[in-house]
């Protein structure tokens, strides 16, 4: 536990100064243990746990548009599993439950009970679809069609830095309006 | 859209760099502090003895007060900005302004009063005092609240307190500049009621608009 804890802080922190296939590895790693524990979170507010894939996808958004508030000398964990609480306590909220949840639902999930499967949830799918046509183009050949920013520019005859804007402002509007709806 | 969909286009973004919460919230209080300023220098400004009452302990006191204050506060509600802040072991920073009015009113207290208590309590200027410090206070605190919006606090009531308690801080500093009420009973009545509502505000505001 403590060495993929160690492991996590030493992704970010290559991800922090460029390195966005590390940046890529540490959000695959994150991801299975942030699964199981919204679904232990849903279970135990007596809820299907079908949604929590949505809650999972909630919490990378936020951990993505927030990671400038880590410091980089502290463990990334118990910065991740924070946000990650944050994003369970509110998705339940907003499904009609308050619930306790402990820190420990993330720090103590054992490799064994991690779905590894990528999974697709509805929220974001639905919210993207609200977005300007612009930037859900952009986030749509990115996410869905893999391409890259270089090969998405081309596509829409944009410049490169364009895309990067659409993209980061496609993701901080999808984030709010989670967020809000 | 699935999972690994997403966290590609995350990996994508993420040569966006953010600027860090301090940077954020000092330029914030820099675009709201002349708002402030101004409403100072159009309603009440500095007091005309100024330079006289800067021999007067009691009135040097209101800035250290205000101050100890002002900073304090805006120290950890940069923390707070962090997901996995906790305030424990911070609180105690808040107890400064208490502390030193607490020594100011005791070394009033053992000198022969100018004025009798009631007179130093109520003052002159306590109803000036409960509109101008909220009034000034206003502008810092929706520039409070913009900058650390940009931050992650995992309790958004109090990190809007805390934004009260620091434009309050400094709104009050700005006023002490212009109130000719220097007793330290008049301060630890009249500041700390108008620091009590902007604080209030914070909080209610910043539940809704701190969360993230």
């Amino acid at each position: 536990m403590r060495g993929r804890e160690d492991e996590w802080t030493g992704l970010m922190r290559s991800a922090m100064a460029g390195d966005d296939a590390a940046y890529h590895r540490l959000l695959k790693a994150v991801t299975p243990v942030l699964r199981a524990a919204a679904r232990r979170g849903l279970a135990r507010a007596g809820q299907p746990p079908d949604q929590a894939e949505d809650i999972v996808q909630e919490i990378l958004l936020a951990v993505h548009l927030k990671r400038h508030t880590w410091d980089s000398e502290a463990p990334f964990a118990p910065w991740l599993f924070a946000i990650a609480r944050n994003k369970l306590i509110d998705a339940l909220r907003r499904r009609g439950r308050r619930i306790f949840v402990d820190i420990d639902d993330f720090a103590e999930t054992l490799p064994g009970e991690m779905p590894e499967e990528t999974a697709s949830a509805a929220e974001v799918a639905t919210q993207l679809n609200t977005l300007p046509q612009r930037q859900r183009d952009v986030l749509q050949s990115i996410a869905v069609e893999s391409a890259s920013i270089k090969d998405t520019a081309a596509k829409f005859a944009m410049s490169e830095g364009a895309v990067r804007v659409a993209l980061h402002r496609g993701l901080a509007a999808l984030t709010a309006k989670l967020r809000d709806h | 859209m699935d999972t690994d969909q997403l966290i590609r286009s995350l990996a994508a973004d993420n040569s966006h760099r953010a600027p860090r919460v301090g940077a954020m919230l000092t330029m914030a209080l820099l675009v709201a502090a002349p708002f402030s300023i101004l409403i100072f220098a159009s309603f009440l400004g500095v007091r005309p003895d100024v330079m006289t009452a800067m021999h007067n302990p009691f009135f040097d006191t209101k800035f250290a007060v205000t101050l100890s204050l002002a900073i304090p506060a805006i120290i950890i509600s940069l923390h707070l900005s962090r997901p996995e802040a906790l305030m424990r072991g911070w609180a105690w920073l808040l107890l400064l302004p208490v502390g030193l009015l607490a020594v100011a009113i005791g070394s009033e207290a053992m000198m022969a009063p100018a004025m009798p208590m009631s007179m130093r309590l109520v003052g002159r200027n306590s109803r000036a005092c409960l509109m101008a410090i909220p009034a000034m206070s206003l502008p810092l605190l929706a520039g409070a609240l913009f900058g650390l919006r940009h931050g992650a606090p995992s309790r958004p009531a109090l990190a809007g307190a805390l934004a009260g308690l620091l434009s309050a801080g400094l709104a009050a500093t700005l006023y002490a500049s212009h109130c000719t009420d220097d007793s330290p009973l008049f301060v630890a009545t009249w500041y700390t009621i108008a620091t009590a509502v902007v604080t209030a505000i914070g909080a209610a505001v910043g539940s809704r608009v701190l969360r993230y």
